[in-house]
């Protein structure tokens, strides 16, 4: 852990660095225009400085990134409509729905391609067949035609996440279920083991490690499609709807906070899963 | 098979428990077809421990899985218990012990023995009983609740051979079990192996490459070669059935090494 640590800062400190200079370089337009119509001379000093404060600059500084999520978490009540918990809690329980209904999904089908020829056949092109339509596409359809049988609210969002996070457990599942080797087939065939036997204590234990990896990526799918699936319905909450109202009124700060909220929210989720996933793995001797 | 005559007198106790009348097995492979056993023609009875031995690719191990009902044979007829494979598999006459032990890891040296177990219904309680039995069978009483990586190889190739006597079958198939154990564990487990077969009397066919470890383990050693697979030599082993590991310095142990010896190099010779 401790010698991560010096490289992680390094990295922090890089990055902070180009963030600051690049936004001296694409705020300065802004800044000499003002400057020529008040009359004002710019020295280099305030140049930067107006640069790093602007109300709506194209690239806001961090510290302003910083304020602003700050102002919208700690400051903003929880219930109130501007506070980023509120919109982050309304975008995460899409994720979590989404990613449930995903997951169960992906196991289904993997479970059907491997125990049924036909679905062996058929269903893997068609799977892969929907990752390849823009999910930017096919969200307002879905958001739509949901509505118009009467389905709206959280429902709609999460069926966007499920579409984009039941491809990558379908494919980790296929390949984790038929991961025992022939011997161990063989081995539960001299016993005489039914199919159910066989899933249960051979080949669901066996695809564990295939499972926790495609659930980290379903996990940040899925949040990318919640957020996706809230840009249609008009922005009314969640990280979606913030990032579409911040680009109407050209808030950038805005934008910024709620884009780091998400990856946040993404690094969190993912993290909690490779948790479970060492915990697990480590008591099932798979580590 | 000569010598097999000599002995018939004792018709009445001699039971065939598994018979192969001539065997054939042909693999269909885009190179053609492939004789994997051709006329095989064998006699296994009651309480025997018989020993495959032969070179890559000459069926000792097709003829194994045929016992098992893992392969099935293109022409000829087998027998095992006196039905057929299919049959024997289902009513689990047989313990299969494979080349890697295959514990799995998320199990304890005891859940991996009450596999088979759990898999046949046995009640819980004679679960726990078997499986201290069978453990203590194979001398690893006390591991009970290991995992499988915490144990050696050797030690793992004796928890699969617990698992694979918790059911009771008369038949062990093992294939090549010790093949990837170093010499000095494997002088052991064949020790061990034959106190065990004494004890429980079981049929044990045995898969080898090894000379020395065919000819110590036996009442029955089958010579095969390739190319087709088939049998070139049954020898029936004059040696007594106590016997210490220094049997294999005894002139009478390396007659029968070089009766082997000479059968597996004829075999190669005909190719």
């Amino acid at each position: 852990m401790r010698q991560s640590v010096v490289p992680v800062l390094t990295v922090v400190c890089g990055i902070f660095l180009v963030w600051y200079v690049a936004a001296i370089w694409l705020n300065a337009p802004w800044a000499y225009d003002k400057a020529t119509r008040t009359g004002d001379v710019l020295t280099t000093q305030t140049l930067i400085a107006d640069t790093w404060s602007q109300e709506k600059p194209k690239l806001p500084a961090p510290h302003q990134v910083g304020a602003e999520i700050w102002e919208t978490t700690v400051e903003k009540k929880i219930t109130s409509k501007r506070s980023l918990i509120y919109h982050s809690w309304v975008t995460l329980s899409a994720t979590l729905l989404g990613f449930g209904l995903g997951t169960g999904l992906g196991i289904a089908l993997a479970v059907g391609i491997v125990y049924n020829r036909t679905m062996d056949m058929s269903v893997m092109p068609w799977v892969i067949a929907s990752q390849t339509i823009p999910i930017l596409a096919i969200a307002p359809m879905i958001i739509v035609v949901l509505n118009a049988v009467g389905i709206s609210g959280l429902l709609p969002k999460a069926m966007i996440s499920m579409y984009l996070s039941f491809f990558p457990v379908v494919v980790g599942m296929v390949k984790g279920l038929r991961s025992p080797d022939a011997m161990q087939l063989d081995q539960m065939r001299t016993w005489n083991a039914s199919p159910s036997q066989m899933f249960w204590r051979l080949r669901l234990p066996s695809s564990m490690p295939y499972l926790f990896t495609s659930l980290k990526i379903a996990m940040a799918a899925s949040l990318v499609g919640a957020i996706v699936g809230e840009l249609p319905t008009g922005a009314v909450a969640g990280l979606g709807a913030r990032l579409l109202a911040g680009s109407y009124y050209g808030q950038t700060i805005q934008i910024w906070s709620a884009l780091i909220m998400a990856a946040v929210l993404a690094a969190a989720l993912v993290a909690l899963i490779g948790l479970a996933q060492r915990v697990t793995l480590k008591r099932m001797g798979m580590a | 098979m000569q010598d097999a005559a000599l002995r018939l007198p004792d018709e009445g106790e001699r039971r065939s428990v598994i018979s192969a009348r001539h065997l054939d097995l042909t693999f269909q492979t885009n190179d053609g077809p492939v004789h994997a056993l051709k006329d095989v023609s064998l006699e296994i009875e009651k309480g025997e421990f018989v020993s495959f031995i032969g070179p890559s690719g000459c069926g000792k191990t097709t003829f194994l899985r045929c016992m098992a009902d893992l392969e099935h044979p293109t022409g000829g007829e087998i027998t095992v218990n006196g039905i057929s494979p299919a049959e024997a598999r289902a009513s689990r006459a047989y313990g299969y012990v494979f080349q890697a032990a295959g514990l799995y890891p998320w199990r304890t040296i005891a859940g991996n023995i009450r596999l088979p177990l759990e898999i046949m219904g046995y009640s819980k309680t004679d679960q726990n009983a078997r499986v201290s039995r069978v453990l203590d069978l194979v001398e690893l009483s006390g591991f009970e609740n290991k995992f499988p990586w915490q144990l050696s190889g050797g030690m793992q190739q004796r928890a699969s051979i617990a698992r694979a006597l918790a059911f009771d079958a008369d038949i062990l198939l093992m294939d090549e079990p010790f093949g990837a154990l170093d010499e000095i564990v494997r002088d052991h487990l064949n020790e061990q192996l034959l106190k065990l077969w004494e004890r429980t009397e079981k049929t044990i066919a045995f898969v080898t490459h090894s000379i020395p470890e065919a000819v110590y383990l036996s009442t029955k050693i089958v010579v095969m070669s390739p190319r087709p697979g088939r049998i070139t030599d049954v020898i029936d082993s004059p040696l007594p059935k106590e016997r210490p590991l220094d049997i294999r310095d005894t002139p009478e142990f390396l007659e029968v090494a070089h009766r082997v010896r000479e059968g597996l190099r004829a075999g190669h010779l005909d190719e």
